[in-house]
């Protein structure tokens, strides 16, 4: 454990930070101070307990209804946690079935794929989201839906080019002159050697997905009000940037160290996988080695760090 | 060369074609043109018409082609919120929306290539440390909120600068900046990254052994060949950086296209939402086709 603190701080740090906001959000019930809906108009717009005014009954102060704000930030984590989550498996699973079965097959079905995803990345994540969500209302569960879809093709990119490279590889070949099924190749051979990238990337894309909602929460197009959410509270608090600055920058600061808790766990991860990091046993090495260009393609869809090749010269 | 880029044109339409049926569909299925162009005093004639204008009568594919051969002569229908043309409202938007994406897009780029570029030269010590650092962090960071704490600092404490609207230059300041940093972090990492692979390079040991100018290692060795994955990187985010203007004009009122779709959105405004995604469409169709030519300037490899 000490070792491996030492040998991928960002994993160890990121992953603490998220596992600790997972427990926050599922034992919102315990932890919270108040109920989150409770409006107590005599309270209203009380500020944070370090700033003249604010006292200890409302750590990080109220909003425009009394409402206090830590109780509500707690109870959001749940929402952006299971949206983000949520959504990313949704367009993990399209974006995996796409991208193998493009890469497996080739030919047409490779052509009206990956000229699909061309088409979609014409449009907009967000654009499609204001259309969907204006169409058929806000909620929890329309937005995982729309957030699902939206996000598929960056998927399909990269598992296509995986699927097509380790296809040729000589154990597939192998498998299927014994008489393998497609399916059993696709199952048992394909699709084991692209669960290094699809976690990495899956990770980068929660942060991405928990983004996206609170932005159309703050659209006014995600969960709508009173839901207690990171997007409703940082959109309640524009309204009110004169008189209470703190409500918006509580939700923003929410946002940014669960976002950043999960890049860095998404960065840490893929350091992990990457056999260009050094520091790793050899034997793990060995059998990452077929990532090196997976992750170089991966760098070039997400914005790689770069620290990988850096190594690699050393 | 010559044929990447026609192949690029001859899918641009079909893009297109799918982008526009996609919001064509979902429009008309969820709201009923009759409920939303009349008001509950309508009479039965007024229905009757509108139907026969609009086509209501007639099978949904039927009515996207008719609307298809209506856009072909440059008529996308009637604002329902402005009563004019549709395709005026997003042509007064477009050049607010353009004018912000540019500056926005100079300072990410400009930025992110210089700041690439330092922390590649300093790899692995303090300047790279700070830089890759402060990079990750704002790629963590919600655009809408560093947009309120550019007006909360900049236009209510400081008052140096608006907080919302358009006007004269200083209007355009946190708008930019906000939509800018959506994509500033991204560019520095991947340039780093791209500088740092080719700076590993046999040809920049040659060149290093023959005595070249560090000048001229990078001007004529180091940066032509970094361009690449940068400008390939540009490619895949212009749709982010399009994206990103919906919610930096939502914040900032700016009166552009982003605006106008939501706006439009929210008032179940069709025709406009239709003709305005279809603008941001091309768009990005035509920047993608700009930066594939630019590619196959910068890099002789890929003029298949």
């Amino acid at each position: 454990m000490i070792k491996l603190f030492r040998d991928n701080p960002k994993l160890c740090i990121g992953g603490g930070f998220v596992a600790l906001i997972v427990i926050v959000a599922i034992f919102a019930d315990f932890i919270a101070p108040y109920d989150p809906y409770k409006q107590n108009l005599i309270r209203r717009l009380k500020p944070p307990a370090w700033m003249s005014g604010g006292s200890s009954a409302n750590l990080l102060g109220t909003d425009n209804y009394g409402r206090d704000l830590l109780s509500r930030l707690i109870y959001g984590s749940r929402i952006s946690l299971m949206v983000g989550f949520a959504s990313m498996c949704l367009s993990c699973m399209i974006g995996l079935l796409a991208g193998v079965f493009a890469g497996y097959r080739g030919g047409r079905t490779e052509q009206v794929i990956m000229r699909l995803a061309d088409a979609h990345m014409a449009l907009p994540d967000v654009l499609l989201a204001i259309l969907f969500v204006a169409a058929f209302g806000g909620g929890v569960f329309n937005l995982v839906l729309v957030l699902g879809v939206s996000r598929w093709m960056i998927y399909a990119r990269v598992i296509f080019g995986l699927t097509r490279s380790v296809k040729q590889r000589p154990f597939v070949e192998a498998a299927s002159a014994y008489g393998a099924g497609d399916l059993y190749i696709i199952l048992r051979h394909i699709i084991p050697q692209l669960i290094p990238v699809l976690t990495v990337l899956a990770t980068l894309q929660v942060a991405q997905m928990i983004l996206q909602e609170t932005a159309l929460s703050f659209l006014g197009l995600g969960v709508p009000p009173p839901a207690a959410t990171w997007g409703n509270i940082l959109a309640e608090g524009r309204d009110r940037l004169f008189v209470a600055p703190w409500i918006a920058n509580s939700a923003g600061v929410a946002i940014i160290l669960l976002v950043l808790a999960i890049n860095l766990f998404g960065n840490g991860l893929r350091e992990y996988f990457d056999p260009r990091s050094t520091r790793l046993p050899p034997d793990l090495s060995a059998k990452t080695g077929r990532l090196k260009l997976a992750v170089k393609q991966l760098q070039k869809l997400v914005g790689g760090d770069g620290k990988a090749p850096a190594r690699q010269a050393e | 060369m010559f044929m990447l880029v026609a192949r690029r044109l001859a899918l641009a339409p079909l893009t297109l074609l799918l982008v526009s049926f996609v919001c064509f569909v979902v429009l008309r299925v969820t709201g009923n043109p009759v409920d939303i162009y009349l008001d509950i005093n309508r009479t039965p004639e007024q229905v009757a018409a509108l139907t026969e204008r609009l086509h209501l009568d007639k099978p949904l594919i039927v009515q996207y082609l008719i609307y298809l051969r209506d856009v072909a002569q440059g008529n996308f229908g009637d604002s329902l919120q402005y009563g004019g043309p549709a395709i005026d409202a997003v042509a007064t938007a477009i050049v607010p929306t353009i004018k912000l994406l540019l500056v926005a897009l100079s300072l990410a780029v400009v930025l992110g290539v210089v700041g690439g570029f330092v922390a590649a030269v300093y790899r692995d010590r303090l300047p790279d440390f700070a830089l890759s650092s402060l990079a990750v962090t704002g790629q963590s960071m919600p655009s809408f909120w560093l947009g309120i704490l550019l007006i909360q600092f900049f236009a209510l404490k400081l008052q140096w600068l608006p907080t919302s609207g358009s006007g004269d230059w200083r209007h355009i300041i946190l708008p930019a900046i906000t939509l800018a940093t959506i994509l500033l972090p991204n560019f520095l990492l991947v340039t780093r990254s791209a500088m740092i692979d080719v700076m590993n390079e046999q040809f920049i040991v040659t060149a290093r052994a023959k005595g070249l100018s560090n000048l001229r290692i990078l001007v004529r060795h180091l940066f032509p060949n970094a361009l690449n994955p940068i400008l390939s990187f540009l490619g895949i985010q212009v749709g982010t950086l399009i994206a990103g203007s919906v919610i930096t004009e939502s914040i900032f009122a700016w009166p552009g296209l982003g605006r106008l779709i939501v706006s439009a959105v929210f008032h179940r405004d069709a025709p406009v939402v239709l003709a305005a995604i279809f603008f941001t469409s091309l768009t990005i169709v035509f920047a993608s086709l700009i930066v594939d030519i630019l590619q196959g300037i910068v890099d002789p490899r890929i003029r298949r």
